[in-house]
């Protein structure tokens, strides 16, 4: 009778001893890429379309500003603060939305959650005028979190449910709409052109700590929410029925993940603008280095999207050089060939 | 770890279910017996696996209730429910790059709060399953690179390792080559014997049912045909009216259980009619 037997200790430190490497290797890459993290803000500090010498850096972050150059390294500093922080929030957004849909293509921008608050936003521009980030968020929250549920709506009402196809079906047909709804209201309108289109290409210049600070409680209770989620995605993973018959309440987990994953990408979008790609490619990237376990992989995707937007933007700035790139674009071109790369070398399959 | 041999009992009572378009179950009322191995058979859409379903919680019922000793199991909170009950669909799904240990090591779910650490007794649970299902060498092996038997196997592990003293399954062998779905079906046995967990599985092979099932349940039109031992089920008038199939029933030359043989167009009726 083997599964009656009393357990050996020996054999009960099996699992643990097995489970070291994994622990190890993990640990590693997570060092790793902290390092790479402090590196891509270092660059970001210190690359501009102004070149300025170590002088003017060291100034500048030290809380000096003297020079035209102490100046330009000064205002970098908030811009990476937000490009690292918007990174982290897009990474994380898309790993749980990846999980919460199980949907290896799910990311904020699919499933018209970007696009909800991007015409919310520009609602408000055009109708309603406001003009600050403050106002800006709220319309995004709500505009996100209508998208959200009509997108899970839609693809609940036929027979069996939101399954990850009908999910991305109906986020695709949204964000369609959506979108279009988005030209038809900025189009007529050549007072809020400028304003608005800078806005949509998504960008994090001319970034101040007054863009940075209203969106920090939404982002801290996003992340929260989504780590406390964590365990919930692991279970949705191995599909409705399992996750049920583990004692997972699956709508409550769903539901729960969902408002994480909005109250991340949301302020990111307000504040921003839309930016692609990033909550697409950085989990799958992270999949690849982590494992499927999301108590590992979102820790890491918040690592990989503030090293991916941070990089992206200093590169938006030298390459365009003596103007700038925003960085909602050189995402676009560096994600896109990244996922086809990870789609060709490796079938994404069922998450 | 010692299991007491606790039989917690099923009881379906006028049991109505379906979706919004059909009723699929139709007042149903029946005991799975306590510690025991039950069998559900039936033909396609005759309601078996909504029946599982109905039983295991994923379906609420439109009217009747499940008793699991004597507590309705809509009323049970879902996780402790869970280390009572467990299920396994009947294609589950394994996400990307999970190991065998990690996809057992979710079995142990229920067994842990919200901010529970690992403890050295979900540990036990997990070596112990993986040690029952013959998964020791495997469980470092990510789950989509086994073969269907083992994969078959790693899922069963999970459910052990989760604990329940009732175990349901749909169709556990669907897809599995012969000797596989033997594999699967022995290892269920042991595992009813050693640690008497009630089992109660949808099979569609009628031998294999009667032979490791002490109970066969066959459905028919969203009710129970027939209940009982496989002797007393498996009959070629039950084959004929269940399944609309032509057959003999023999004894089974290796146990004695009844053997079903389906007589089709081509099968030299003609000789074998007596």
């Amino acid at each position: 009778m083997p599964i009656c037997s009393p357990m050996r200790p020996a054999r009960a430190n099996d699992t643990s001893v097995r489970r070291a490497p994994r622990l190890s290797r993990r640990l590693t890459v997570a060092c790793a890429l902290v390092v790479l993290l402090l590196l891509a803000m270092a660059l970001s500090v210190a690359f501009g379309a102004r070149q300025v010498g170590l002088a003017e850096i060291i100034a500048a972050v030290s809380g000096r500003v003297e020079t035209l150059g102490d100046a330009a390294v000064a205002s970098r500093i908030p811009r990476t603060l937000l490009a690292l922080l918007a990174g982290a929030a897009l990474a994380i957004s898309g790993g749980v939305m990846q999980g919460l849909t199980r949907n290896p293509l799910a990311d904020p921008g699919l499933l018209g959650v970007n696009a909800g608050a991007a015409l919310a936003v520009v609602m408000g521009i055009a109708w309603f005028r406001i003009d600050d980030l403050a106002h800006y968020i709220w319309f995004a929250l709500g505009g996100a979190a209508l998208a959200a549920v009509g997108v899970y709506a839609i693809a609940s009402v036929a027979r069996g449910g939101a399954t990850p196809l009908r999910l991305a079906l109906a986020g695709a047909a949204v964000t369609a709409a959506l979108s279009s709804l988005t030209t038809a209201i900025i189009l007529p309108r050549g007072d809020i052109g400028g304003l608005v289109q800078s806005w949509l290409v998504g960008g994090v210049g001319g970034a101040t700590y007054a863009q940075i600070l209203p969106i920090l409680p939404f982002l801290l209770a996003g992340l929260v929410i989504s780590l406390l989620a964590a365990r919930k995605l692991n279970l949705l993973a191995l599909g409705d029925d399992t996750a049920a018959g583990l004692g997972e309440k699956v709508a409550l987990a769903r539901a729960l993940s969902a408002i994480g994953a909005v109250l991340l990408c949301a302020p990111v979008t307000a504040a921003c603008g839309p930016i692609g790609f990033v909550g697409l490619v950085v989990p799958h990237a992270c999949r690849l280095l982590a494992g499927g376990d999301y108590r590992w992989l979102l820790p890491f995707s918040a690592l990989g999207g503030a090293i991916l937007l941070t990089l992206s933007d200093v590169l938006g700035r030298l390459i365009a050089r003596p103007d700038e790139l925003d960085v909602g674009i050189v995402t676009a071109f560096i994600g896109a060939p990244v996922f086809i790369w990870i789609v060709r070398r490796r079938k994404v399959g069922a998450l | 770890m010692s299991h007491p041999m606790s039989h917690s009992s099923l009881h379906a009572q006028t049991l109505t279910a379906g979706y919004a378009e059909r009723r699929v179950l139709d007042n149903v009322n029946l005991t799975i017996p306590a510690g025991q191995c039950t069998a559900i058979v039936g033909a396609n859409a005759c309601g078996k696996s909504t029946l599982l379903r109905v039983l295991s919680r994923l379906l609420p019922p439109s009217q009747g209730q499940v008793l699991l000793d004597g507590t309705d199991i809509h009323r049970l909170p879902t996780r402790h429910l869970a280390k009572r009950l467990g299920f396994l669909p009947q294609s589950p799904i394994a996400p990307d790059g999970i190991t065998v240990l990690e996809l057992v090591s979710r079995g142990r779910h229920p067994h842990q709060g919200l901010f529970n650490r690992w403890r050295p007794e979900d540990d036990a649970a997990v070596v112990e399953a993986l040690s029952a299902t013959h998964m020791e060498a495997l469980a470092d092996v990510q789950v989509d690179e086994l073969s269907g038997g083992q994969r078959q196997r790693a899922w069963i592990a999970m459910a052990l390792a989760q604990q329940t003293d009732v175990l349901l399954l749909d169709e556990p062998t669907t897809f599995l080559d012969i000797n596989h779905q033997i594999e699967v079906l022995d290892l269920l046995t042991d595992l009813n014997h050693s640690r008497g967990t009630t089992i109660v599985m949808v099979l569609h092979e009628l031998n294999l049912a009667a032979r490791y099932a002490d109970t066969l349940i066959a459905m028919a039109k969203g009710n129970v045909y027939a209940m009982g031992a496989a002797a007393e089920v498996l009959t070629a008038t039950m084959v004929r009216e269940v399944f609309g199939l032509e057959n003999r029933v023999i004894a089974d030359p290796v146990t004695g259980k009844p053997m079903m043989i389906p007589l089709g167009r081509h099968g030299g009726v003609a000789h074998v009619q007596d």
